[in-house]
């Protein structure tokens, strides 16, 4: 018995110790990949190479989920509205909930599936085939040449990919509500242009969005420098990257949007 | 090996943990030698290349490399060392989004400020040297294991380093891909001036090429020589590496319980 609550205290201790130093770790990793970004900035096409990596090779599920979750949103958005015969502020609705919420978070949690654990394997793999070190030995600092220009084109795609989300889902909004109900098209973009504040709405959606972009491409890059060498150590990091991501992404947007929409 | 030592290892202690991995390992390194480390896996071989690299800090004792101490060295200073070596390593470890051309470049074009037509003539230069310049399109995906060891020992020339160290360079190699590679481990640092640092455990391929031998065992130097001393040595630890032999002094068996104690034989003590 008093050996079972023994081995139980090791056990919480030691796991409490390990994330513990895993945050300091990832900490130290955040801080020394900004200290070395200056060749992400002189070397552009770097960066560049990482936001076609990250951002244009996910645009085809962000488009795809965005039109969907705005045919959606449109559907429900309509039913909900006529019951109250305000089907015109079909628009608002729509829009407001892309712009604040729906575009950030869902985009977000498509880029960590998509992007993240891309990320992530490509690190993993670098480093248990004897690439990074390989370059370390070159002389060439890996945070510097790989690690910075994948942390800033991931920032850099985030938000634009948010951006595309929402378009599309005001899109898919505007086809369900204008093209196949019937709503009045004036009063569906009209509403929506009063009520959407460039400001209030659409810069804090993107606020949010880098705050997720600057967490999803850290925590796939550090899993990806963390993992053990090994198949079984690759494929479990591309896993903590998906649920770490998305885990991280709903504990910010809960803390971001109290504070940006509720006034706390 | 009386030759003024490019690097020299005074003393070294190396532990992972609380794990001793080297105990007080001296080692020089003449100029313009073949020197290889031999020893059985996990000796700690691999550890002494990484100390000399800087990619890990001695414990104990000094690492030098042309007379300034790789530990005390600062970050910038480490990176301007780095570029007068050149390193091997197991599987080659090139960069598979890249070409063969552009992986040999890749040195020359961080390092230096040649033009795109002088970075093109040395690269092919160095590929024709390891007999790969045919293959200069190809991405490494393409590559069989003794071809990806010569463009990666192609991209580690590229700077025309003072010093080369090897990693496990013949390990998988088919009997015509191993005595390339040995040969050019040898041309090439008879060509630069080099000197070159060997890890291997291959006694056959390297005793053909080396200076001299450092043999390496439980994180202690057991023996060391010219090939034919090693060779000739009645040590029965040296002896049972040198011929192969499955049982000595290093045993076959992993330390555990005895035998009749796991089948719970007859006499054993529960």
């Amino acid at each position: 018995m008093i050996g079972a609550i023994d081995h139980g205290l090791r056990l919480i201790g030691s796991r409490v110790v390990d994330g513990i130093w895993k945050i300091g770790a990832a900490s130290r990793f955040a801080g020394t990949i900004l200290l070395r970004s200056g060749m992400s900035f002189r070397r552009l096409q770097l960066t560049l190479d990482e936001v076609y990596f990250t951002g244009v090779l996910s645009l085809v599920i962000i488009v795809v989920s965005g039109l969907f979750v705005g045919l959606v949103l449109g559907l429900q958005g309509y039913e909900t509205l006529k019951r109250y015969g305000s089907a015109e502020a079909l628009g608002t609705l729509v829009a407001l909930s892309l712009v604040r919420e729906l575009g950030p978070v869902v985009a977000a949690l498509l880029f960590a599936s998509r992007a993240g654990s891309a990320i992530t394997a490509k690190i993993g793999i670098m480093k248990s085939t004897e690439q990074l070190s390989a370059m370390e030995m070159m002389a060439v600092d890996p945070y510097a040449r790989v690690l910075a220009p994948i942390f800033w084109g991931g920032t850099i795609s985030m938000p634009l990919l948010a951006a595309i989300f929402s378009a599309f889902g005001v899109f898919g909004g505007y086809l369900i509500g204008v093209v196949i109900i019937g709503v009045d098209s004036g009063a569906f973009w009209s509403q929506m242009q009063a009520s959407v504040d460039l400001w209030n709405d659409v810069m804090n959606g993107v606020i949010k969005s880098a705050v997720f972009g600057v967490a999803v491409t850290l925590i796939a890059l550090f899993e990806g420098f963390d993992a053990p060498p090994t198949a079984e150590g690759v494929s479990y990091a591309v896993t903590r990257t998906v649920v770490t991501s998305a885990l991280a992404i709903l504990a910010l947007d809960f803390v971001l949007t109290s504070f940006m929409f509720t006034g706390v | 090996m009386t030759s003024s030592p490019l690097v020299e290892l005074a003393d070294v202690e190396f532990s992972y943990a609380a794990r001793p991995i080297l105990k007080g390992i001296n080692m020089r390194f003449p100029k313009g030698k073949v020197v290889a480390i031999m020893g059985g896996s996990g000796c700690g071989k691999t550890t002494i290349l990484r100390l000399i690299g800087g990619q890990i800090k001695a414990t104990r004792g000094r690492v030098t490399v042309a007379g300034e101490s790789v530990d005390a060295l600062s970050h910038a200073d480490l990176y301007a060392m780095r570029r007068r070596m050149g390193m091997l390593f197991q599987f080659g470890a090139l960069f598979t989004d890249l070409t063969v051309f552009e992986n040999v470049a890749f040195p020359l074009r961080e390092h230096t400020k040649l033009p795109e037509s002088v970075v093109r003539d040395l690269v092919l230069m160095k590929l024709h040297a390891v007999g790969l310049r045919g293959a200069a399109a190809l991405k490494p995906s393409e590559l069989s294991g003794g071809m990806a060891r010569r463009v990666a020992l192609a991209r580690a020339i590229s700077l025309d380093p003072m010093l080369m160290m090897y990693d496990e360079p013949f390990t998988g190699l088919d009997p015509i891909s191993l005595g390339i590679i040995a040969n050019l481990i040898r041309r090439l640092n008879d060509a630069l001036g080099a000197t070159s640092v060997l890890v291997t455990h291959d006694v056959e391929a390297s005793f053909k090429i080396v200076d001299y031998v450092y043999l390496v065992a439980a994180g202690v130097i057991v023996a060391e020589g010219t090939p034919d001393e090693i060779r000739d040595s009645s040590e029965p630890l040296v002896k049972q590496f040198v011929r192969g032999e499955a049982d000595g002094p290093v045993g076959f068996h992993y330390p555990g319980t005895s035998y009749p104690e796991d089948f719970g034989l007859p006499g054993v003590p529960k």
